[in-house]
């Protein structure tokens, strides 16, 4: 009487989809890989021909080995930079996460304090960052609380939005199964908040790294920012853009475990997405 | 609590309106155990509206509804509500969906996804337990969501229009597999539904709701013994039900 509907998949077709998912993945990734070795191979040409001074612009195979050269003190300079950046935004994903929740449960809170939140959004953070070492020392204080404010606004709006996403008919029918509004939030609202949680992680994940290397260049002893700074002052350039360099790859590294979290954690996701049907 | 009310759902004189708007006007009907009682109405009628106060989440200006001739209380209410759209949570496994009303009441998730596993199967649903929604049909969808709706285990199933969103033959399909589920359970059903045929199939008594606020019409009374099933198409007293039910809808509609 009742037929299974459900979607079975011949391992063929599975073949065929994985080739096309593979060949889609390529064609998406190709072009700006390529784009990126034209733009090197020209920087290289540029560099090595003497058209710009190696000492002004040194050449990309040069960052790299000067770079490899200094590994064991970039890398001792990447470690507190990256500590400072995780601290960070564990702080601000917390505190961000508290704030979101409470103002989702009292309307007027959120009237009252979202436009103070965009107006910190305003302001600067190169005025900032000096600051913040002023009040809290040449520690790991002030990156850590300069990291989560950096990243703090991104996350609340992500939160926010992500708990109104929530579908008013699911809220409904929990309220008609006899739910409570603390129950609608962990039920409803909480999981509908995911996908725009994930989207805001990614972005201000990209702001962390950056926030962090500000509050170093500001006073520090260690750190990517300190780093540059003193590579600067000797006119090593090469040594500037190889800690560049290692920051960008910090911030990819991260971008790349933020999507690798979601792809574990939050497996519905992909499905919901169309990725996996 | 007299043999006589035990286990109805009376509904008695309810009125509502929105500001000036009078949407429902002394509207009352009962439905006894086991019985399929179907309401049909134009859109604008107040379908929602009525269910909204069944469900509780409206408060009627008048009247009361009681069951086995107590009214209902705020909470601890005899229905379960099947809405039109599956709403299943993207984020839930089928078994999970089907449990959550378990879970809102209080039960443990692993004991909510026992009580589900022990009725996938009769439900069609047999090895989709760790699917996600997204991943089943239409049909399949809307099984899960009675299914979700009857683990509640409540005496009255207030079902709002629920194979409106599916094609013909899946809405065929499911509206048969509803009624040999019911033959063996025996709820009594509220059905809103604006489908003359599909009111007519289920229900053993259907009563219109029209486009003015005011009491409800009698429609037609459909005798049990009328089959449901592949037969119910060709008995010669399906057809003349249908049309007595089409023409009294659109008096309602009209006066």
């Amino acid at each position: 009487m009742t037929r299974m509907r459900a979607m079975t998949t011949e391992p063929d077709q599975l073949l065929r989809r994985g080739l096309a998912s593979v060949s889609h993945t390529l064609a998406k990734v190709l072009p700006p890989i390529l784009a990126f070795l034209a733009l090197m191979a020209i920087w290289q040409v540029v560099s090595t021909a003497g058209i710009v001074p190696p000492d002004m612009l040194p050449a990309p195979s040069r960052i790299l080995t000067s770079g490899y050269h200094e590994r064991e003190n970039l890398a001792l300079h990447a470690l507190p930079t990256l500590t400072a950046t995780l601290a960070g935004f564990s702080l601000s994903v917390t505190v961000a996460f508290l704030t979101a929740s409470i103002l989702d449960f009292f309307a007027w809170l959120r009237r009252a304090l979202l436009p103070l939140l965009i107006v910190t959004q305003t302001l600067p953070l190169i005025a900032l960052a000096p600051l913040v070492v002023l009040w809290f020392g040449f520690g790991m204080l002030p990156k850590i609380l300069l990291v989560a404010f950096v990243t703090y606004f991104p996350m609340v709006v992500g939160f926010l939005r992500g708990f109104d996403s929530a579908e008013p008919e699911a809220e409904w029918l929990l309220r008609s199964m006899g739910a409570r509004r603390w129950t609608i939030f962990r039920k409803v609202r909480l999981p509908s908040a995911i996908p725009s949680f994930f989207s805001s992680l990614r972005i201000s994940i990209t702001y962390a790294v950056v926030g962090a290397i500000f509050a170093e260049y500001a006073g520090a002893t260690y750190g990517l920012g300190v780093y540059m700074q003193s590579a600067k002052n000797v006119f090593r350039t090469d040594l500037v853009l190889a800690a560049v360099l290692v920051s960008t790859l910090l911030t990819l590294a991260l971008y790349a475990s933020v999507s690798l979290i979601e792809r574990i954690f939050v497996p519905w996701l992909r499905i919901e997405q169309g990725g996996a049907r | 609590m007299s043999a006589e009310t035990n286990g109805t759902l009376e509904i008695c004189h309810i009125r509502k309106s929105f500001g000036p708007k009078l949407v429902l006007d002394d509207v009352s009907l009962s439905v006894k155990p086991s019985e399929i009682v179907a309401l049909v109405g134009p859109s604008g009628s107040g379908k929602s509206t009525l269910l909204s106060i069944l469900t509780g989440t409206l408060v009627p200006d008048h009247g009361e509804i009681l069951f086995s001739g107590n009214v209902i209380g705020e909470r601890d209410r005899p229905f379960t509500y099947m809405p039109q759209r599956d709403v299943l949570l993207p984020w839930r496994t089928i078994v999970d969906n089907a449990g959550i009303g378990l879970e809102v009441a209080g039960m443990g998730r692993r004991d909510a996804r026992r009580r589900v596993m022990d009725l996938l199967s009769a439900f069609g649903l047999a090895g989709t337990e760790d699917l996600y929604p997204r991943q089943l049909s239409g049909g399949m969808r809307q099984r899960v969501s009675f299914l979700r709706t009857v683990i509640q285990d409540r005496p009255v199933l207030l079902l709002d229009e629920p194979f409106g969103a599916l094609d013909a033959i899946t809405r065929d399909e499911l509206q048969q597999w509803l009624l040999e589920i019911w033959a063996l359970n025996g709820w009594s059903i509220l059905l809103i539904t604006h489908d003359i045929r599909e009111a007519v199939r289920m229900a053993d008594r259907v009563l219109i709701l029209s486009s003015q606020p005011g009491p409800l019409i009698k429609g037609v009374t459909v005798p049990r013994d009328i089959p449901r099933d592949g037969g119910f198409l060709t008995d010669p007293r399906v057809s003349p039900l249908e049309a007595e039910l089409h023409e009294k809808l659109g008096l309602a509609v009209r006066r």
